[in-house]
């Protein structure tokens, strides 16, 4: 007997510990039981609107469409969230859950931090333990969000197996979870890992599509034509696609980190440069060398660089519903610095891999089409790197 | 069919198997043809043979180091297959591969079966594909022979009797929560998941994950039909290097010798 659920297409799937099973099934559970839970709800609204700052802003950039050329361009403003980024709608979401799963203790894995730093807000503001498992080569790279997880009373653990980065995070959190279950929620931070992380969090994303779908109808009477995100696992980029998906006509269009490109090692582009595997609880595709070994991926952004993707998005270019194009280092640096210029929003290097491949597509459209590009967070965190990438070392002592 | 042959070799030591695992290629494939011959020598029933991956999830520090230095060292699944063919001229009792889903999808699962079938490969352990995702694998290895071992844990609970129902080869019990490596003390009821066991198959059952000395897997095999011991062992080649096949048969025996006793 296999288990049809969780599966998207052929990818997904719950390739874990049998050690985990029963945690990964008792939150399956919970969450079928407490998601059209009309007080679970209400209170998760309650906390994203006047908490988190939902809904965000659907801006018109409109110095970036006039300096482009090309279509109107909007900005799905993630970035305006409290915490600076969309993950504070899953996090919210997930430990809402635990809570009523009757969780006193939260793990997280993160990259860029971000996640971490949601996580560790909503524990601080749910009154429960946390602990963020974190890449030593990531902590380095995102000092002040270490600095911001500790402040808020998170405990931030280093870890420096294989490349120091969000792979090994994510497997020293599965590997944590295995150790203390009973009490402990695992909030994962992508829409990746066993059946039900993908759906769950993708649901707790898909506020940022249906925003923009009744944002947009009201604004221009219609859907947009493209809608972009960067994809690392691809959270940001299912919330945005996934209340598109039946709306044929949007084109869907996420952008990976190539790094220093799709044709060196140096790259995270998992679609462009991958191949199906299963790691970290799913079936997906990966970056990998020809026996299976996942590959130490690359690229200047921490929260893109991951060696695989979430099985929707895998299912999404599969049936070609989605469209994934590759953003090198450099295009994204250049973006970063473009829309900060061109209108005066500092963007996450993440995101900048998105506005990148706007600057590409949207010269080449008419005038008349819309293009909505999902900022999924805001770049002060990034400012010192970016520096450095430009040959300027800043500091604050 | 390796069914038999695991079967055997728990009945050949008086009814209780000692099984010892290596990682394959650490730190490099004739240290490990070495110890695998000299787990033999010190009355080793089964052999577990890990085929390296670079980012096991289910392992502690110990077991991650083997698999980084035998990666670093340059083994791959198909110099591991023919390291097993060599063996196969001389080394009789049977031999699994503990190994992660990734390795034997991205081979290719029905190559990877007939391979391993070829070489002499018994039983195959994958700690991230439980139950659930068991039809990817387990018939494929069942059509060349190959016992598909499947694992029950602390947390099981009501499921044990569902794996145990369609269990080949043996029933790998893991004693404690969290990953692989020794621990002090272990504090399951392994005695009541053993009869859990037992009330669906009589296939026999083993316990692993943190059996460090003879007194412990006398233990845990009295309380069941065997004890598998990785990371104390492991710790000895992380130390010994290229000369562990010495210590590692010195400890192998010792273990053997206390689970043989009982």
């Amino acid at each position: 007997m296999t288990n049809p659920a969780g599966r998207f297409g052929e990818h997904g799937g719950q390739y874990i510990p049998e050690t985990l099973m029963n945690a990964v099934i008792e939150l399956e559970e919970a969450y079928n039981r407490f998601k059209d839970d009309p007080d679970f709800k209400a209170e998760l609204k309650d906390l994203l609107d006047n908490y988190a700052n939902r809904p965000s802003l659907l801006y018109f950039a409109e110095k970036m469409t006039q300096d482009l050329g090309g279509c109107k361009i909007y900005l799905k403003r993630e970035d305006l969230n409290h915490t600076g980024a969309h993950k504070i709608n899953n996090a919210l979401g997930q430990a809402l859950l635990a809570k009523k799963m009757g969780k006193t203790r939260l793990i997280a894995e993160t990259g860029a931090g971000q996640h971490g730093v949601a996580t560790a807000t909503v524990a601080a503001l749910l009154g429960m333990e946390c602990h963020v498992y974190m890449g030593v080569e990531d902590m380095e790279r995102q000092a002040l969000n270490v600095y911001r997880m500790r402040l808020m009373g998170t405990e931030v653990h280093g870890v420096d197996a294989g490349t120091g980065t969000l792979k090994d995070a994510v497997s020293e959190c599965m590997r944590e979870w295995t150790n203390r279950i009973s009490d402990t929620h695992y909030l994962l931070g992508s829409c990746m890992g066993p059946h039900p992380f993908p759906t769950i969090v993708r649901d707790f994303q898909s506020f940022i599509g249906y925003e923009i779908i009744d944002q947009m109808l009201e604004r221009e009477g219609r859907l947009p034509d493209y809608v972009l995100a960067c994809v690392g696992g691809g959270s940001n980029a299912i919330g945005t696609f996934y209340p598109f998906i039946e709306k044929e006509g949007v084109a869907l269009i996420g952008t990976e980190a190539a790094g220093r490109g799709i044709d060196t090692w140096e790259t995270a582009a998992t679609i462009n440069t991958g191949s199906e595997g299963i790691f970290h609880g799913m079936k997906s595709y990966f970056c990998q060398d020809e026996y299976g070994q996942i590959a130490p991926v690359y690229s200047i952004s921490a929260g893109l660089d991951y060696p695989g993707i979430g099985p929707e998005h895998a299912w999404l270019h599969d049936t070609g519903r989605a469209q994934y194009v590759a953003i090198t280092d450099e295009e994204a640096v250049c973006a970063f610095e473009y829309l900060s210029r061109t209108e005066g929003i500092i963007p996450a290097i993440e995101s900048a891999h998105a506005v990148a491949y706007a600057q590409k597509l949207a010269p080449t459209l008419p005038k008349d089409a819309i293009m909505v590009i999902t900022l999924s967070g805001r770049g002060d965190k990034d400012c010192a790197a970016m520096a450095r990438y430009r040959g300027q070392m800043i500091t604050e002592d | 069919m390796s069914n038999e042959t695991i079967r055997a070799a728990f009945e050949s030591g008086n009814g209780k198997a000692f099984i010892p695992f290596v990682t394959c290629g650490d730190p490099n494939l004739e240290t490990t043809k070495a110890i695998v011959r000299a787990m033999v020598d010190a009355r080793a029933d089964i052999i577990e043979l890990g085929i390296p991956f670079s980012d096991p999830t289910a392992e502690g520090p110990v077991i991650q180091g083997a698999n980084l230095r035998a990666l670093e060292g340059g083994v791959d699944t198909d110099k591991i297959m023919d390291m097993v063919a060599e063996l196969r001229a001389d080394v009789t009792v049977p031999l699994v591969f503990m190994t992660y889903g990734n390795i034997v999808y991205h081979y290719g699962v029905e190559k990877f079966a007939k391979r391993a079938a070829e070489v002499g490969i018994d039983g195959l352990i994958l700690p991230d594909t439980p139950y659930e995702e068991k039809e990817e694998f387990a018939p494929i290895m069942a059509a060349h022979g190959i016992s598909y071992i499947s694992l029950i844990a602390p947390t099981s609970e009501d499921r044990i009797g569902m794996i145990a129902a369609e269990a080949q080869g043996f029933v790998y019990c893991v004693s404690s929560l969290g990953v692989t490596g020794t621990r002090s003390e272990i504090t399951t009821d392994i005695g009541a998941m053993v009869e859990l066991v037992r009330k669906a198959t009589d296939v026999p059952v083993a316990v692993g994950f943190g059996i460090s000395n003879p007194e412990a897997a006398a233990k845990m095999a009295a309380l069941s039909d065997g004890a598998i011991v990785g990371s104390a062992l492991v710790k000895l080649i992380a130390q010994h290097g290229a000369q562990s096949a010495q210590p590692v048969a010195e400890s192998v025996r010792a273990m053997a010798q206390a689970v043989h006793a009982l």
